[in-house]
């Protein structure tokens, strides 16, 4: 074992299978083959570094950087957590990506059909990167919920997007954060799609000491990658 | 080990006005595009095109690819390259499916050198709406010497081809074709990484 790997294997146990007939689109796009095993090699134990430098000043904050004539509508939230590994350390210099909907559960992006206002002064598109204790934070505005095809009266809970590479290309992780108490979270096909015990990772918790004073209400979200392999007992 | 991993969820289909802003002309930049070459990149021009379709056969129109790859000599941009890090060459790209008339994925890329031994060869991760997990494969060359590479010698043999993109010398240069099969027959070889 060196310092950049190997990896510990993905949590099939935590991540969703690539069939879940509950989420309809997954029966003809999740591979249904086996997958076949891989000695991590120089390949799988490097990946893309983008640290500080790849954030502009107003990317970690949704309620400034798309304002055209105000400010967003909507409640405000400062979401901040840390990005760790299996074994609870922290992974500094780490890029998030963020994307949501706005208050009113409308995307910006082209497709997005459903009947509810755009807002002019948000796009719900982000970055941030955790500092050397592995710490992040950005601002932004609570994503509303929305309908969507899947089942008769399907709504998406409230949720955002969350993107992440950690020290290499197979670290990577693609997830989405919910909030505490959210009654469309029993109902979602998606947030199901992991089992219980391990879907309630991807819950954020309400943090009085994340709230800022006459501002906006905290959410602390906790992001934990694969560590390095299991070492043995006599290390 | 103390922490459990967080579970993966789907990148969905509306990831491009925060991962892939620029080539959908959204009004934000981005870390990484199709294109991963400026002009002091050294090693042979590339063009790598293809398609995601589903267990139908459909391209799919909401896929978000992406590549990792080493520079020319074999070197990744990254502190785990004993050889030290390339700096000019950072090694990856990012595309969705959203943009082409056909539904392909486009990377301006150069051919990557051989890495400890094995042919050479790029990293790809697959997501798309639909897919819970994202997936991993590898594009290998047709015109390189794969028989000799310790990974591919591990994947069945009657599936080996689905991870060897085929050269094809254009008018707009060497484009290696590389369709990725998310079920079917030719499902395409994902990796348990």
């Amino acid at each position: 074992m060196t310092a950049h790997g190997p990896f510990s294997p993905r949590d099939w146990v935590s991540h969703p299978a690539y069939v879940d007939p509950g989420y309809k689109s997954t029966v003809l796009r999740g591979p249904t083959k086996p997958l076949i095993p891989l000695k991590q090699t120089l390949s799988e134990m490097t990946g893309p570094v983008y640290g500080q430098e790849s954030v502009g000043p107003l990317d970690h904050d949704m309620t400034k950087n798309a304002r055209i004539n105000g400010e967003p509508l909507g409640e405000r939230i400062v979401v901040a957590g840390r990005v760790l590994d299996e074994d609870g350390k922290p992974l500094p210099n780490t890029l998030l990506e963020v994307w949501q909907a706005n208050a009113a559960g409308r995307y910006i992006h082209r497709n997005d059909q459903h009947d509810a206002p755009l807002d002019p002064n948000f796009r719900g598109s982000g970055r941030c990167v955790t500092d050397s204790q592995g710490r992040y934070k950005f601002y932004s505005i609570k994503p509303g919920a929305y309908p969507w095809g899947n089942h008769p009266n399907g709504w998406r809970p409230n949720h955002i997007h969350f993107s992440l590479f950690g020290p290499s290309f197979i670290t990577r992780l693609v997830t989405q954060m919910y909030f505490p108490g959210d009654p469309l979270l029993d109902l979602d096909p998606i947030y199901k799609s992991s089992p219980e015990g391990r879907r309630e990772l991807m819950v954020s918790k309400f943090d009085l000491d994340v709230t800022e004073p006459e501002f906006a209400l905290g959410y602390t979200f906790d992001i934990v990658l694969r560590g390095r392999n299991a070492t043995p007992m006599t290390e | 080990m103390s922490l459990k991993q967080t579970p993966s969820q789907t990148v969905g289909p509306y990831f491009a006005y925060g991962l892939t802003a620029e080539q959908y002309g959204y009004n934000f930049n981005s870390i990484a595009g199709g294109n991963l070459t400026d002009d002091e990149t050294e090693g042979e021009r590339i063009h790598i095109v293809g398609r995601v379709l589903d267990g139908e056969g459909n391209a799919v129109d909401d896929a978000m690819i992406e590549i990792w790859q080493a520079d020319a000599q074999g070197r990744y941009a990254h502190p785990a390259d004993p050889r030290g890090s390339n700096l000019a060459f950072k090694g990856f790209g990012r595309f969705g499916t959203g943009t082409d008339p056909e539904n392909r994925f486009m990377f301006d890329t150069i051919k990557p050198g051989p890495v400890e031994g094995q042919a050479p060869h790029i990293t790809m991760c697959v997501m798309c709406r639909g897919m819970l997990s994202h997936a991993f494969t590898r594009i290998y060359f047709s015109d390189e010497a794969n028989g000799e590479d310790p990974v591919l010698a591990t994947v069945p043999a009657d599936r080996r081809d689905t991870l060897i993109a085929k050269r094809v010398e254009t008018a707009a240069g060497i484009v290696y074709r590389f369709d990725v099969h998310l079920q079917g027959e030719r499902e395409t070889v994902f990796f348990d990484l």
